[in-house]
């Protein structure tokens, strides 16, 4: 027992000695990334950046919400350089908070369309930039459900679909960010009336992923389901049979073509408040808008990238619109500030 | 001198309750700051969700509650008081599941057993048959199944030291005065064993109260997942620490519970250590041996061998694995290994302390000091981190130039006081239930014999708590390497472990790539299990 304790016991000092050194912050060129991105491709991305430039990057992956606190405790002390979000809704809010510092650099107003980074402060800087953006779609059971049944997101609450819809919990961001874009579209109470008629319609209560959801219906368990377009890209692109015949089974459908367009989320990267690295951080920000940057958010992770007029190299994608598609244009704040909102409508309607 | 040392110790252990104390008490301040958003946040919720959450938290504590004590003590049981074929390698194989985070055996099993799972289709297609072929496995029960699989271990290890160290001979001493043996068991075995089995329930409890990931996944409207909105969804710090305190509640009350329980038995034995030719367990054949063997192989095939397969399978279906940089799997497990071994060390430390002074001198601040640190554990790992990132941004503020935020989160220190806030409670629950069986009357003869204070801890107490410091030690390594919340929020940069890297996959809906730090994560976990195991029997 006591050799086992000690033997436990310089093993720990040995490694704590170097989770310790491990932090220590080098002279070298650097960047401090706190990233909401929790992709295994994108690593290609951080290590192409630093062949390229020589800035290393160090690298604490975490979810938004844990970002952001994280940052409000560091303050001043935060040694954070770059963040990267996933929602539209939590950049205004990182925004709001205070958390980003407004940066200028041609490249990147020149590169992001303006609906999709934040609006200029007074000195003419922009808070945050969207990097790339995720289109929240329908998909179906080709076999049992008709195409024009679920066109439009109204659609889903309609007692035509009664007890076919799967979709994850109401209160994800990427369902939040939907509903709260709806309720610009709707207004609020004709938003409540219509996620009621989506608890009605519901062929089980939300649970699990959007690739759950996918499956769901390929199983014929539901016949309609909500999701982010980059999962059903990759059951599209995956070399599992299984998973292409998921893909098979299912229709996908961009809804509201004809009034106001499909839902685009936006992920997107701003630098820290109090970055010791600026000139190195907004450098990052630069290549993350590059050609090979943004082909790498549609080829390593069926994103849509932001910057028009690239060829896109991905067959899942160009499948699923035949090239290209409507999206809508709800300013981000108001989706940002329609979230709480949101919430409340959900409890009081049931929408788990 | 004795005095200062004394007052010296009584300092230690005020200021080790306040740091560990410190998330709770931010929990609680939350109330002295109660304004409008909160309040109508709070008030919404009452009318509309919060009913539900009770409901569905207390379903699930009773439903874990029953399967963890009679899995739990079953296989306890079984393993110390009989003898049959496998026993050795069932003995340490019941602790196998202790290897695998909750939300793993959860993804696990839906990945297969779910609608659109290779279960039931196929047995669709085999049979021709349309629609749900058995019950969701993504509701209440299902995550009772769950938490019931991944967490009757510390009801099993707890109640197999107390069993094992004097349940034999008085087992024994019954036979020979013509007790039968449910009757043994009914009257000699399960009183003795009742704390462990309180105090490893109460940790299972305390688990299956703080979860996040397991509910979140199924889709159930537990309390946490409430803390979680207000605070995620609703951007109010406020109202979810005002919430996480009546979570506090239940938890204090079950604490008290499980202390007038330990407090209305005589569980000590003067004769603890004594062991004789006679005091064998008792050997089974045929058939009922048999039936003990099913019920000890049923926990570790469901709680281990099956998730384990559906997970090999996962991985070997899904694509993008030679994608991973298998590189870093070293350097991952070597992580979760060393921040798991460095936390644990502490929390052992700072629980014999808190329980070695309880013991010694128990008087009212004692009490309140492992009250307080006993809560911790409860606490959701994401209320841990608000609660201790708030008070160091209140201080950070004031006095930017101390530099607190950066040490927080740029060392592993905010990260280790994250888990020892969380996981003392783990470490205490078991050396106390260890201290419960060293009767009193040894300290008093100690002290006749002239030894006092540390000494008495060190020459009487310490060679009879081996065993429960083993058992807490291994209950914190496996508890930090499986962590989630803290660690995803205030680990340094490029530290990632095991534990984050299997949930960012599973996160991203990649269940095949997912599998593989899984897999590790339950390799690295088993390291400890089956060293400590071994220790344990030998000693």
């Amino acid at each position: 027992m006591r050799r086992t304790l000690t033997v436990l016991s310089l093993a720990v000092s040995a490694l704590s000695a170097g989770l310790f050194s491990a932090s220590a912050l080098a002279d070298e060129p650097v960047i401090n990334l706190y990233s909401a991105r929790h992709y295994p491709t994108d690593e290609a991305l951080y290590s192409d950046f630093t062949k390229a430039t020589g800035i290393k990057i160090n690298r604490v992956d975490s979810d938004d919400a844990g970002i952001i606190a994280r940052l409000k405790a560091e303050g001043t002390a935060s040694p954070a350089d770059v963040i990267l979000l996933v929602d539209a809704a939590r950049l205004w809010k990182g925004e709001v908070d205070g958390m980003f510092l407004p940066v200028k650099s041609k490249t990147l107003e020149t590169a992001v369309p303006s609906q999709l980074r934040s609006k200029p402060t007074d000195d003419g800087g922009t808070a945050w930039f969207g990097l790339s953006t995720r289109a929240r779609v329908v998909v179906y059971d080709k076999l049992k459900v008709k195409r024009d049944d679920v066109d439009t997101y109204e659609e889903l609450a309609d007692p035509k679909n009664k007890g076919k819809l799967c979709i994850r919990s109401g209160s994800h961001p990427y369902n939040l960010s939907l509903f709260g874009a709806m309720t610009e579209h709707l207004g609020p109470a004709a938003t409540e009336t219509w996620l009621k008629g989506m608890v009605d319609n519901m062929a089980r209560a939300p649970k699990g992923g959007d690739t759950d959801q996918i499956k769901a219906v390929a199983s014929g368990e539901c016949g309609i389901a909500v999701t982010n377009t980059y999962y059903l890209a990759r059951l599209m692109r995956s070399t599992n049979p299984a998973d292409k015949a998921v893909a098979e089974r299912v229709g996908v459908v961009f809804p509201n073509q004809q009034s106001w367009g499909t839902h685009v989320n936006v992920a997107g990267g701003a630098v820290a408040r109090y970055s010791k690295n600026q000139a190195n951080a907004v450098k990052f920000l630069e290549y993350l808008v590059s050609p090979e940057a943004q082909n790498h958010f549609a080829n390593g992770n069926n994103e849509w990238p932001v910057v028009k007029g690239l060829k896109l190299d991905n067959a899942a994608l160009k499948a699923m619109t035949g090239g290209n598609f409507k999206s809508e244009l709800v300013p981000i704040s108001a989706v940002g500030m329609n979230q709480i909102k949101v919430q409340q409508m959900l409890d009081r309607v049931g929408f788990k | 001198m004795v005095f200062s040392s004394r007052l010296f110790l009584r300092c230690v252990l005020v200021v080790l309750a306040l740091l560990l104390a410190l998330p709770v008490l931010t929990v609680l301040f939350s109330w002295a700051q109660w304004n409008a958003a909160s309040a109508s946040i709070l008030t919404e919720m009452a009318s509309t969700v919060l009913p539900d959450y009770v409901g569905t938290s207390l379903l699930l504590c009773a439903l874990v509650s029953v399967g963890v004590i009679s899995m739990g003590t079953v296989s306890a049981a079984a393993v110390t008081l009989f003898d049959f074929p496998m026993r050795r390698s069932l003995e340490w194989a019941l602790l196998l599941p202790l290897a695998m985070p909750a939300y793993v055996v959860a993804y696990a099993y839906t990945d297969y057993l779910q609608f659109s799972g290779p279960l039931q289709t196929g047995i669709r297609a085999a049979f021709g048959l349309e629609g749900r072929v058995f019950p969701e496995v993504r509701n209440v029960w299902g995550a009772a199944c769950v938490f019931t699989l991944a967490l009757y271990p510390y009801v099993y290890l707890l109640a197999r030291t107390a069993l094992s160290e004097r349940a034999n001979h008085l087992m024994e001493a019954a036979r020979l005065l013509g007790a039968p043996l449910s009757r043994r068991i009914m009257r000699v075995a399960l009183p003795l064993a009742r704390p462990a089995i309180a105090a490893g329930t109460a940790l299972a409890l305390m688990e299956t109260l703080a979860d996040f990931g397991v509910s979140s996944y199924f889709g159930i409207q537990t309390f946490t997942a409430g803390i979680y909105k207000a605070w995620l969804v609703m951007d109010n710090r406020i109202a979810a620490a005002q919430l996480a305190t009546l979570l506090l509640i239940v938890v204090v009350a079950l604490l008290a519970a499980e202390q007038r329980a330990q407090s209305r038995l005589r569980f000590s034995s003067a004769r603890a250590d004594r062991h004789s030719s006679e005091s064998q367990p008792l050997k089974l054949q045929g058939l009922s041996a048999a039936f003990v063997w099913t019920l000890c192989v049923l926990p570790v095939l469901c709680g281990f061998v099956l998730p384990v397969l559906f997970m090999v399978r996962a991985l070997l279906q899904g694509d993008g694995v030679v994608d991973l940089p298998w590189d870093r799997f070293m350097q991952w497990s070597l992580t979760s290994l060393s921040l798991g071994g460095m936390t644990a060390l502490l929390a052992v430390g700072a629980a014999l302390l808190l329980a070695a002074q309880a013991r010694l001198h128990p008087n009212w601040l004692t009490r309140q000091a492992m009250g307080v640190v006993s809560l911790g554990y409860a606490v959701p790992g994401a209320v841990i981190v608000v609660g201790l990132l708030l008070p160091v941004g209140w201080v950070q503020a004031t006095w930017p130039q101390s530099g607190v935020g950066f040490w927080l989160t740029a060392t592993v220190l905010g990260l280790v006081w994250a888990y020892l806030v969380r996981f003392v409670a783990v470490a205490l629950q078991s050396v106390q239930s260890g201290y419960a069986r060293v009767p009193a009357s040894l300290d008093d003869s100690a002290r006749m014999l002239g030894t006092s204070g540390f000494s008495l801890v060190r020459r009487v107490h310490w060679p009879l708590l081996k065993k429960p410091l083993a058992a807490a030690t291994l209950l914190v390594l496996v508890d930090v390497m499986k962590e989630l919340p803290a660690t995803l929020v205030l680990r340094p940069f490029n530290t990632d472990t095991l534990a984050v890297m299997a949930y960012q996959l599973a996160r991203d809906e990649r269940l095949g790539e997912a599998a593989l730090p899984s897999l590790a994560l339950v390799l690295v976990g088993l390291l400890p299990v089956i060293l400590l195991s071994r220790t344990l029997r030998r000693s």
